[in-house]
């Protein structure tokens, strides 16, 4: 602060400190140059990257692990084009972060000036709501809102793009000022009454409920409050990739994970129910199949915070728009206990039928370190995901008991996430173990984000799931394109562990026989002042199972491997 | 709540009442672009109280299209109200402007058709002149039907705006 006064860029500091921010996650450059001269002198810590995308991913994974925003600063230009991977991840899996992007100066927009991007523009369809900072003095407004806006009712990215000379010009407004939001809805604090009435009134006469809960349940807190529902009413849990954690996988009343690669159980208890009720899920395409075919006989209900989600997959009996914590103490006080015994019996009989399973000969397997995993997991235990085989192999074999515990991009599906995830939610929480599971494609899409992991003497642990392929596509190809590969061989990839030893301070081991995985664990875990590869090198051609085709209806669900001369159809659905 | 069915295809109109800030219109179109909805016309003004806009815009589809759109275009953080006034009791209005070739012996007969559909003549020379006609929709179309035999040199609609009858709110 120069003569006193102070500059935009030190507003939006002094702002962001006001919201609580302990970290932000950046990249430098030219025209954010003004906002990190404001940061030395701030009580913000900067966590600096080697790559734009790993920040944003950072700042999701703090958001999902804490339930705070997670807040990113970046540089005009390609540094803020470099965010849209990590927008989109967010907005897709709605999780409340804040993108501070640099821009040039107000004369220069719109003349193709050195490192200008029309982001504002451009990252629309990525973005909750975003900013262009047109006058200094509302810098203070636009953060209040922006952190309003990403945290409440259905949380999302916020985009702010400050251009240079409004951050480094001189502020005179007031730190303090009211939000200018007059379009911007919440539910209300209470579901209508007429809801509850009429969804208790469904359960009721329901003798085959599920319950399906999605990310709303961990975004309000509802986690305690779906427990007390689920054994009030008796009635089974499934939920979705994103809501592993909001009810305890081993609860007897849970079925795990539901849909494309979700539990056999799951899916075969959504096909046999006659009630089913969705709480903070989209009924994504990956959870309902065929849309039309989904629970067509079963009464359905839909209980959102978002009204935009209401009849957008498939049509419900019922909707309720509100928060889920509200919506579940208000259904609670209206339902009894139902006559369940019959549908848990049969459920028990599916799980016993059809339980997660792997052929334990042959190579190492994924599901065996995964298996592993799950055994030494603690209440606070934090597992982040990449996407692919790996992924849906530890949503089936890793149990989440507890809300935030579980990182994974879901409707983006975006590769390289998961180990920059996993960074932002040991920032977030110092005390938890944070194991990342990844595959060798996704990890080298931001294993530049090691540098980050050393320098700041992270202890996360990374279990790089190594079978030279992409192997989810290749698994399609295999399934479905007469074992024709195309582009998912990857040749030429590093060894994972010297690579790891190439950065000081992080460490590397290699996994290669099921007989080992026990004592590499161990030894993963001993390391606390640093990251800790484990290369593990698993069976090449392994396929996940069960599977339900992209577009088929869950009743045709494929339990285990078709026969090589089955031949399969190709999935209508997409991807 | 609970829900309807409807896939047939028809013309809606939607009111949408917006706070004037930048970038709303983006988002507006872009949320019928992404599901593939061609917007038929758009009219954007300032509202009686300047901090907010009126966007009258009709559009083409399914009323579950439409009600999907709605959903998407309400939920925006600067719009307050998204409303479909198709099937509604609203005053409708849509301004055009014709320039037809008006040679001396064609001239009485556009007259003609132009005193008929109520029509200003706004400019004349010795070869053209512009009508001005107004009302609603359908009477611009009957009207420009009408030219369609003489040589029409352009159109220009503004686009339909519709305001709800009585005491309710647009």
């Amino acid at each position: 602060m120069k003569d006193g006064k102070m500059s935009g860029a030190e507003a939006l500091v002094k702002c962001l400190e006001n919201e609580d921010v302990e970290y932000i996650f950046g990249l430098s450059g030219g025209a954010a140059l003004p906002i990190f001269d404001a940061l030395v002198d701030a009580k913000i810590r900067l966590i600096l990257v080697r790559h734009e995308q790993g920040a944003v991913h950072m700042a999701d994974g703090y958001a999902r692990a804490t339930g705070k925003p997670g807040v990113v600063l970046v540089t005009s230009g390609p540094g803020a084009t470099n965010t849209m991977t990590g927008l989109l991840t967010a907005h897709m899996d709605s999780v409340p972060i804040v993108v501070l992007t640099g821009q040039t100066i107000t004369a220069m927009l719109g003349k193709d000036a050195f490192q200008e991007a029309d982001v504002f523009n451009t990252t629309m369809p990525l973005v909750k709501h975003s900013y262009m900072v047109r006058e200094t003095n509302t810098i203070p407004r636009i953060v209040r809102e922006a952190f309003h806006i990403a945290r409440s009712g259905r949380p999302g990215p916020v985009l702010i793009d400050l251009p240079k000379d409004q951050s480094a010009g001189a502020f005179e407004g007031d730190l303090y000022p009211d939000m200018d939001l007059p379009g911007y809805r919440l539910p209300d604090e209470q579901p209508d009454p007429a809801d509850i009435a009429a969804i208790a009134e469904a359960f009721s006469k329901s003798r085959r409920p599920v319950i399906l809960a999605g990310q709303g349940v961990l975004i309000s807190g509802a986690g305690e409050e779906l427990r007390a529902l689920a054994e009030k009413l008796g009635a089974p849990v499934t939920t979705t990739l994103l809501g592993k954690g909001a009810f305890p996988e081993n609860h007897a009343l849970s079925l795990g994970m539901l849909g494309m690669h979700g539990t056999a159980y799951a899916n075969k208890a959504v096909v046999e129910c006659d009630l089913i009720m969705s709480v903070g899920s989209r009924f994504d395409d990956r959870i309902i199949g065929q849309a039309p075919q989904f629970c067509r006989d079963a009464v359905r209900i839909h209980v959102d915070v978002d009204r935009g989600e209401f009849g957008r997959m498939i049509p419900c009996d019922r909707y309720c728009y509100a928060d889920a914590r509200s919506f579940l103490t208000a259904l609670l006080a209206h339902v009894g206990s139902l006559d369940t015994a019959d549908w848990l019996e049969q459920i028990e009989a599916l799980k016993k039928r059809y339980p997660l399973t792997y052929r334990k000969r042959g190579g190492l397997k994924m599901q065996h370190i995964l298996t592993a995993l799950n055994e030494r997991m603690d209440d606070d235990t934090i597992i982040a995901t990449d996407v692919g085989q790996h992924q849906m192999w530890a949503a089936q074999f890793c149990k989440i008991d507890h809300p935030r515990c579980w990182l994974s991009s879901g409707g983006a599906g975006t590769m390289g996430y998961g180990f920059p995830a996993a960074i932002g939610a040991q920032l977030g929480r110092p005390n938890s173990r944070v194991w990342a599971v990844v595959g060798d494609g996704g990890f080298q899409m931001t294993l530049s984000e090691l540098a980050t992991a050393a320098v700041n003497k992270l202890p996360v642990k990374v279990i790089i799931m190594n079978n030279s392929y992409l192997g989810m596509v290749r698994q399609w190809q295999t399934m479905f394109y007469d074992d024709r590969k195309s582009g998912v061989d990857l040749e030429g990839n590093p060894d994972f562990a010297r690579l790891a030893e190439a950065y000081t301070g992080a460490r590397g081991f290699t996994l290669r026989r099921a007989g080992d995985v026990k004592r590499i664990l161990d030894r993963a875990e001993e390391v606390t002042d640093g990251p800790c590869i484990i290369n593990a090198i698993v069976e090449k051609t392994d396929n996940v199972f069960p599977m339900i085709p992209a577009g088929a209806k869950l009743e045709d669900m494929l339990i285990r491997e078709p026969k090589k001369t089955e031949k399969l159809e190709k999935p209508t659905g997409s991807t | 709540m609970t829900d309807t069915n409807n896939t047939a295809e028809t013309g809606h109109t939607l009111s949408v009442y917006v706070a004037n800030k930048p970038g709303v219109l983006a988002r507006i179109a872009q949320v019928f672009s992404r599901r593939g909805y061609n917007i038929d016309s758009l009219v954007v003004s300032p509202s009686m109280d300047g901090r907010y806009s009126r966007m009258t815009i009709t559009a083409k589809g399914s009323a579950d299209g439409l009600d999907q759109i709605m959903r998407q275009v309400g939920k925006l953080v600067d719009v307050l109200h998204c409303t479909d006034h198709s099937d509604e009791e609203a005053v409708v209005r849509e301004l055009a402007m014709v320039k037809v070739m008006a040679p001396a012996d064609q001239r009485a007969e556009i007259l003609q058709i132009s005193e008929h559909f109520g029509c200003k003549t706004v400019d004349l020379t010795e070869a053209s002149l512009i009508m001005l006609i107004e009302g609603n929709c359908g009477k611009v179309d009957a009207c420009v039907n009408m030219l369609k035999k003489f040589k029409i040199v352009e159109i220009v609609r503004t686009g339909k705006v519709l305001m709800a009858r009585g005491q309710e709110e647009t």
